[in-house]
C-alpha cells in the first residue's frame, strides 16, 4: 500500500514538473523561434515577463522527483541514474545553460551578447525537456536492467520509445507554453500577441496529437511489454482522457477561449503521464523491478508522508500568495499602496526635502 | 563532484546569511525611519535574489550527481538519508516563494506584512541548512540502522538525522555561513570605503554586515574547537590528520604549520604538551596518533592537516579582526580610521570563503576512504559507468562558466545600484526597460 502511495506522491510531482517547468521550457522553445532581435522583441517580450516571475523555482518539482525517488525506490533510482547517465547529463547542463541564459540576458550591455545569452536559453529549453523525455523512453521500454551502470549506455536512450519520448515532450511544451502564453499576452492587451501564440499553440497542439497517435504504434512495436499495459482498463480510459482534453483545449483555443483552454491543455499532459504510469505499474523499472518488492521500509515511507503533507500545508498557500502577488495587473508601475514599505519610504524623504 | 558541492556551499551560506543582514537592516529601516537601511534592504534582497538562482540550478545538478557518481551511496543507503534531503527541498521551495514575496512586496503589500515575509526566508534558510547538513553529519556519524546479512534493515529515518555529529556540525556551518555572508557583503563596503565612497550608504552597509560576522567570529571559535575535540573519540583518523599526530599518547605537541614525508614530519613548529592541552584540557591526556590508525585507513594526511590549520588561522585572524571594529566601536563608537583595517575587511570575505571550504575539505579528505565512515569505501561507492570523466569534465567547465558569468551579473547589477538604475532580478518584478548605457 504505502509503496503505491509514494509512486503516486512521485507522479503528482513529475505532472507538477511537467506542467509548469513544460510551460517555462516551452517559452524557451517559442523563445527559439521568435525570429531575428527586432521581429522577435514583444513575443520575447512576453515569454520573459510571463515566466520571469517563477523562473527556476519550476526545478524544485524536479529535484523533489529525483529526492522521492531515491528515497523510496534507491536500488531503481541508481540503476536509471547509472545507466542512463549521458542524457541525465546532457539535461543537467541544459538546465544551467537555460538559467544562466535567461538571468545573464537580462543584463547583457549589447544586442550580441543578448543574442548569444538568448541562443542558450533558446537551445536548452528545447534540449533539456528531450534528454528528459529520452529518460523516460528508456525507463518505459525496459532498458534499464536493475544495476550500477548494468545498462546499454547508448541504447538505452538512443532507440525509438526515446525518440518518441523526447518528440513528445518538446511539443508538449511548446504547447503548454503557447496556451499560456495566449491568455498573458491577453492581460497585458496585446491582442496580436495573442494571435500569434494561437497559432503557434493549434500547430502545436496539432502536432501533439499526431505524436501521440503515432507514440502508440511505436510502443507497439518496440515496448511490447508497456504496449500491453497501456491496453489495460486504466491505460485506455487514460488514453481517452488525454484525447479528449487534447481535443477539447485545442476547440476552445480556436474558439479563443484563452483561460478555459489552459486545464484542459494541462489535463492532456497530465494524462500522457498517468497513462505511462498505469501501462508501467506496478513496475518502476518496466520488467525489472516492481514497487511493491524495490520501496525502502516502511517508516522511511511514512516518513516521506508526513514530509509531504507538511510540505502541502507550508507552500501551496505560500505559492498561491506569490501567484496572486504576481498577477495583480491592476497596479500599474508607479502604483503604490498607500500603506506599503515603498509609500512609507517616500513619507521619510519628503520632511527633509523640504527642509 | 567536489568541485560542485564546493561552488554550491558558497551560495548556501550567502543563502542562509544574506537573509538575516537583509531583515536587520530591513527592521532598522523601520525603526528609525531612515531610507538608507531600507534602500540597502532592497538591494540586498536583490542580489539575494540572484544568488538564489544560481543557487537553485547548481542544487538541481547536484540532485542529478548524487545518483550517477554513487551509486554505492544512494542505492543502499538513499532512503536512510533521503527524508532530510526531501526536507530541504520543502525549506528551498519556501525560501524561493518568499523571496519572489519580499520582492514584489515593496509596492503592494502593507509595510509590515511585508517586513513580516522576511521572516520565512531567514527560518527557510536556517532550516534547509540544517537538513542537508544532517546528511553529511551522517556520513561522518551513521545511525539510525542496522546491517543483517550485509543488508540495511531497520532505518530510521530520524534518528539518522539527529546522529550524534548533527548538533555540533550544524552549529559550526550556520556561524560560518553567518561569518561568510558577512563578511563578504562588508568587504564590498570596505572596498567601496577604500576608494573614496564614505557616504552613509556604504557606512551603514559596512557596520550591519560586518557585525553580524563579528559576533559570529568568537562563538565560532568556541563551537570550532567543541567540533575538533569530539573527534578524539569518534572519528581519531581524522583528529589525528588535522592536527599531525604521528604518535599518539599524552603529552602530545602541538604543531604548526608542517607536512608529513615518508611518515616524518619536516619543517613544523611543535609546541610540546601543547596539543594534550588543547585537545584534553590536560598534559597527560592521550591523543590518537597515525601509528594507532590501521594503514589503509589512513587519510591523505598533509591535505587534511593544511586544510584545517588554513582554517583556524584564518578564523583567528577574523576574530582579531572582529574584535579590532568591536574595540573601537565600544570606545569612540566610531569606524577604525586605519587603511589596513579597511584593506583588511575588504580581503575578510574571500578569506572566510577561503575557511569554509578549508573547513569543509577538512571534514570530507579527513574521513577518507570512507565515505560513510566505518561503513562504505568511497571507492565502492564510486559509478561502474565508464566515460562518466566526460561528464564530469563538461560539468566543471561549465561550472567555471557559470562563476564567471555570476560574477559579471553581479557586477553588473552593482554598477546598476551605483548609477541609480533599477535592476531587473529573478523572482522580482519586472522593471521597465532600460533605456541603454
Amino acid at each position: 500500500m504505502l509503496p503505491n502511495v509514494i509512486a503516486g506522491i512521485i507522479w503528482l510531482g513529475i505532472s507538477a514538473y511537467a506542467i509548469f517547468g513544460g510551460a517555462d521550457f516551452g517559452g524557451g522553445i517559442w523563445d527559439l523561434f521568435a525570429g531575428g532581435p527586432e521581429k522577435g522583441r514583444r513575443p520575447r517580450a512576453l515569454i520573459e515577463r510571463a515566466i520571469g516571475p517563477v523562473w527556476e523555482a519550476n526545478h524544485v518539482w524536479l529535484i523533489f522527483v529525483l529526492v522521492y525517488l531515491w528515497t523510496a525506490f534507491p536500488e531503481p533510482f541508481v540503476s536509471i541514474a547509472t545507466t542512463l547517465w549521458i542524457p541525465l547529463t546532457l539535461a543537467a547542463l541544459g538546465i544551467i545553460f537555460r538559467g544562466s541564459g535567461f538571468a545573464f540576458r537580462k543584463w547583457a550591455d549589447t544586442v550580441g551578447r543578448q543574442r548569444w545569452y538568448g541562443a542558450w536559453f533558446a537551445g536548452a529549453s528545447a534540449l533539456t525537456p528531450f534528454f528528459l523525455g529520452t529518460v523516460v523512453g528508456g525507463v518505459a521500454s525496459a532498458r534499464v536492467p536493475l544495476g550500477n551502470a548494468e545498462g546499454d549506455v547508448f541504447g538505452s536512450w538512443l532507440n525509438p520509445t526515446s525518440l518518441l519520448g523526447g518528440v513528445m515532450a518538446v511539443v508538449a511544451c511548446a504547447y503548454l507554453a503557447a496556451v499560456l502564453l495566449t491568455r498573458e499576452a491577453v492581460l497585458d492587451q496585446e491582442t496580436d500577441l495573442a494571435e500569434y501564440f494561437r497559432l503557434r499553440g493549434l500547430i502545436a497542439g496539432a502536432a501533439a496529437g499526431v505524436v501521440a497517435i503515432a507514440g502508440i504504434f511505436v510502443l507497439r512495436w518496440d515496448a511490447p511489454s508497456l504496449y500491453e499495459g497501456l491496453l489495460s482498463t486504466r491505460g485506455i480510459v487514460l488514453i481517452i482522457g488525454s484525447a479528449a482534453g487534447g481535443v477539447a483545449s485545442l476547440w476552445l483555443l480556436w474558439n479563443r477561449r484563452f483561460l478555459a483552454a489552459r486545464p484542459t491543455a494541462a489535463l492532456a499532459t497530465v494524462a500522457v503521464l498517468w497513462g505511462w504510469g498505469a501501462a508501467q505499474y506496478p513496475w518502476v523499472l518496466e520488467d525489472a523491478a516492481s514497487i511493491e518488492d524495490f520501496a525502502a521500509s516502511d517508516p522511511v515511507l511514512t516518513a516521506m508522508i508526513i514530509a509531504f503533507a507538511a510540505a502541502a500545508v507550508l507552500v501551496v498557500p505560500s505559492l498561491v500568495w506569490l501567484f496572486r502577488l504576481t498577477q495583480t495587473r491592476s497596479l500599474v508601475e508607479g502604483d503604490i499602496r498607500a500603506d506599503s514599505t515603498e509609500a512609507l519610504m517616500i513619507k521619510n524623504q519628503t520632511p527633509r526635502e523640504k527642509a | 563532484m567536489a568541485i560542485s558541492l564546493g561552488f554550491h556551499i558558497i551560495l548556501a551560506a550567502l543563502g542562509i546569511g544574506f537573509p538575516l543582514i537583509t531583515l536587520i537592516a530591513h527592521w532598522r529601516g523601520l525603526r528609525t525611519g531612515d531610507n538608507h537601511y531600507l534602500e540597502l534592504a532592497r538591494r540586498w534582497a536583490k542580489t539575494m535574489a540572484v544568488l538564489f538562482a544560481v543557487g537553485a540550478v547548481s542544487g538541481t545538478i547536484l540532485s542529478f550527481e548524487m545518483g550517477m557518481l554513487w551509486p554505492g551511496l544512494m542505492g543502499p543507503y538513499g532512503d536512510v538519508i533521503g527524508l532530510p534531503f526531501t526536507l530541504e527541498g520543502v525549506s528551498f521551495f519556501l525560501e524561493a516563494i518568499f523571496i519572489g514575496i519580499y520582492l514584489y512586496g515593496w509596492k503592494r503589500m502593507s509595510a509590515r506584512l511585508h517586513f513580516l515575509s522576511l521572516f520565512p526566508i531567514v527560518l527557510a534558510g536556517i532550516a534547509g541548512s540544517f537538513f542537508i547538513l544532517t546528511v553529511n553529519s551522517w556520513m561522518n556519524s551513521p545511525a539510525g540502522f542496522e546491517i543483517v546479512n550485509g543488508e540495511v534493515v531497520n532505518v530510521d529515518p530520524w534518528a539518522a538525522m539527529f546522529n550524534d555529529a548533527t548538533a555540533v556540525q550544524y552549529t559550526h556551518m550556520l556561524l560560518a555561513a553567518y561569518m561568510v555572508s558577512g563578511f563578504l557583503v562588508a568587504g564590498v563596503y570596505a572596498w567601496g570605503w577604500l576608494k573614496g565612497r564614505r557616504d552613509r550608504h556604504h557606512k551603514l552597509g559596512f557596520i550591519i554586515a560586518f557585525s553580524v560576522a563579528a559576533v559570529a567570529a568568537p562563538i565560532q571559535i568556541l563551537v570550532g574547537d567543541t567540533a575538533a575535540r569530539r573527534l578524539i573519540d569518534a572519528q581519531p583518523a581524522k583528529f589525528a590528520a588535522m592536527e599531525l599526530v604521528t604518535e599518539g599518547g599524552s603529552n602530545a605537541p602541538f604543531t604548526i604549520g608542517g607536512i608529513l614525508v615518508d611518515g616524518e614530519v619536516v619543517g613544523a613548529i611543535e609546541i610540546p604538551g601543547l596539543g594534550s592541552l588543547l585537545g584534553t584540557r590536560s598534559f597527560d591526556g592521550e591523543l590518537p596518533g597515525l601509528d594507532d590508525i590501521p594503514p589503509d585507513e589512513i587519510p591523505p594526511v598533509n591535505i587534511v592537516h593544511i586544510s584545517f590549520q588554513v582554517m583556524v588561522a584564518i578564523g583567528t585572524g577574523l576574530l582579531l579582526l572582529s574584535a579590532w571594529f568591536a574595540i573601537r566601536w565600544w570606545r569612540k563608537k566610531s569606524l577604525p580610521e586605519s587603511r589596513w583595517f579597511w584593506r583588511l575587511a575588504a580581503v575578510s570575505g574571500a578569506a572566510a570563503v577561503v575557511a569554509m571550504e578549508a573547513g569543509w575539505i577538512t571534514t570530507e579528505v579527513g574521513r577518507q576512504p570512507w565515505i560513510v565512515w566505518q561503513q562504505v569505501r568511497t571507492a565502492d561507492a564510486v559509478t561502474n559507468a565508464d566515460g562518466l570523466i566526460w561528464s564530469l569534465i563538461l560539468i566543471t567547465v561549465v561550472y567555471v562558466g557559470l562563476a564567471t558569468a555570476s560574477v559579471l551579473a553581479l557586477k553588473r547589477i552593482s554598477r546598476g545600484f551605483a548609477s541609480g538604475q533599477d535592476v531587473a532580478t529573478p523572482y522580482g518584478p519586472p522593471v521597465p526597460e532600460a533605456t541603454g548605457d
